[in-house]
């Protein structure tokens, strides 16, 4: 399996099951998808009109060693390998800790219903973080790092809690040969100093949400008397994102049908001054006003396309205004293993989230959906079903995901939304794959852009 | 090659036998917290 697309000048030939992506003359590009279906003697004769015999054989020569080389038209080995995974012993290495079930802020589009996640207002103990500590340590097996997020509703709603997880998890990281990385994400309303210094101390990432412009951001992020939140968090997060050198930390957005110019709003934060930028696209059913439907697909398409050749712009010209957009990331060389692309995020099985009182879910968007409470931090997993369930959920359980290029690139895409709007974990969110495909397009775009200026 | 340039040379194949290990980051604690994102990940057992 193949695909081959153009963008901003460049013609890009990737082979689905090896990884392999390259970039290719006109004459590659037009006839490579037709030989491999019809041979060399078709494409001769049905291109002649357009190229010499010369052009055409020279270049069908060089499609063959790539296919000798398995550099294209790779064979796909990758359902065979599926039997190792599903029957893998799960073990947790991550845990979304709902430290507080409450918002300082009533963002519109929240999936958390305003931080209260289908619940009622509240906020994790000690006792429940100290149990989630043991719960991980208890079930990792061998492997040695793991992770912990403090997420809400919003964190620093109770962060004395907080610095007492922490803490706990330094004293047993020692006791158990574990390494903990804790990261947090925050609307920054109580971000101060103290805060601050304390996060760069103990937080190998920070996630602090701004949605772009400020009339964008005001309108899907305010107070609950109405009043906006963009004059209050910038100065704090520009403040923030120096005092990590820039580094390891995002200021992500999202964007809803409200802003489908969301190329201002990822251009607007970069001229603040930040560099690690994430925006993305809304997730809803269609009776929200802000959702994104299917006829906003081209004009969201155009958004990602001019936002991909204006990074790689800024980033040849570098200085100031050169930024990193997280899902333009890629990593070709030395990316995720095939194990990892076969099943996706692990939520529900490597991953999973806890609310405040102590409840496991497969994920912070399962939160507050009782039919997938998987058991307690106190007692362990009790629902061997349903986490078998996520374990086999992986790209060849998915039929839309059998059929599509992008497979090892998402990796089946999120359960969530899946559940959401598909109706079952396994039949993945279409406009989210339409989204996805075209980010990873322009992300390989960059890649070869980048190519073409080192030669 | 004339009317080829090949991005990468890493292949996926060659990272069935010693993948798996579980070591690198779980995707969605990263940034996204909404869409699954996997192919930016960094391999911890190169």
């Amino acid at each position: 399996m193949i695909h081959k697309f153009n963008m901003n000048g460049v013609n890009i030939v990737m082979d689905v099951f090896s990884g392999a992506v390259h970039v290719v003359d006109d004459v590659i590009f037009d006839i490579v998808d037709k030989f491999e279906e019809y041979g060399e003697e078709r494409v001769i004769t049905d291109f002649s009109s357009k190229y010499s015999k010369e052009q055409l054989e020279e270049a069908i020569s060089e499609i063959k060693e790539l296919a000798e080389n398995e550099m294209l038209f790779t064979k796909d080995e990758y359902e065979n390998v599926l039997a190792n995974i599903e029957g893998r012993n799960p073990v947790v290495k991550a845990l979304c800790l709902h430290i507080a079930h409450d918002c300082n802020l009533k963002c519109k589009y929240c999936f958390a219903e305003e931080g209260e996640y289908h619940g009622h207002r509240s906020l994790m103990s000690t006792k429940v973080g100290k149990a989630a500590i043991d719960f991980i340590i208890k079930n990792s097996g061998s492997r040695h790092n793991l992770e912990v997020d403090f997420f809400g509703g919003e964190p620093l709603m109770n962060f004395g809690v907080v610095k007492d997880i922490v803490e706990y998890g330094r004293e047993q990281e020692k006791l158990f040969n574990k390494n903990f990385r804790y990261t947090i994400t925050t609307n920054g309303v109580l971000l101060n100093d103290e805060i601050q210094d304390y996060i760069n101390k103990h937080m190998q990432n920070v996630v602090v949400s701004l949605d772009g412009r400020k009339e964008v951001n005001d309108r899907m992020r305010p107070h609950a008397g109405g009043q906006g939140s963009y004059d209050e968090i910038v100065p704090k997060f520009q403040k923030l994102a120096e005092s990590r050198n820039q580094t390891d930390y995002y200021i992500r957005g999202t964007f809803t049908r409200n802003n489908l110019d969301f190329m201002q709003d990822v251009i607007h934060m970069a001229d603040l001054g930040f560099k690690q930028i994430s925006v993305e696209p809304v997730v809803g059913t269609d009776d929200n006003e802000y959702a994104i439907r299917q006829e906003d697909l081209p004009l969201i398409f155009a958004e990602y396309e001019k936002l991909a050749a204006e990074m790689y712009k800024r980033h040849k010209e570098g200085g100031e205004k050169d930024f990193n957009f997280f899902h333009f990331n890629i990593d070709l060389t030395g990316g995720p293993c095939v194990a990892k692309r076969l099943s996706g995020c692990g939520a529900g099985t490597e991953y999973l989230a806890v609310t405040p009182e102590g409840d496991l879910y497969p994920c912070h968007q399962f939160v507050g959906l009782t039919e997938f409470k998987m058991g307690t931090v106190f007692d362990g997993i009790n629902t061997p079903e349903l986490r078998k369930k996520f374990s086999n959920c992986n790209v060849y359980a998915k039929e839309e995901c059998k059929k599509c290029w992008a497979r090892f690139y998402c990796s089946g895409g999120c359960a969530a939304n899946a559940h959401q709007l598909g109706g079952d974990i396994l039949n993945p969110y279409e406009i989210g794959c339409e989204l996805q495909r075209k980010r990873v397009e322009c992300a390989i775009m960059i890649k070869a852009k980048a190519l073409e200026e080192e030669e | 090659m004339k009317h080829v340039k090949t991005l990468n040379t890493a292949m996926l194949k060659n990272t069935l036998a010693k993948g798996g290990c579980g070591e690198c980051q779980t995707s969605c604690q990263s940034a996204c917290k909404t869409s699954c994102t996997v192919a930016n990940q960094s391999c911890e057992n190169r």
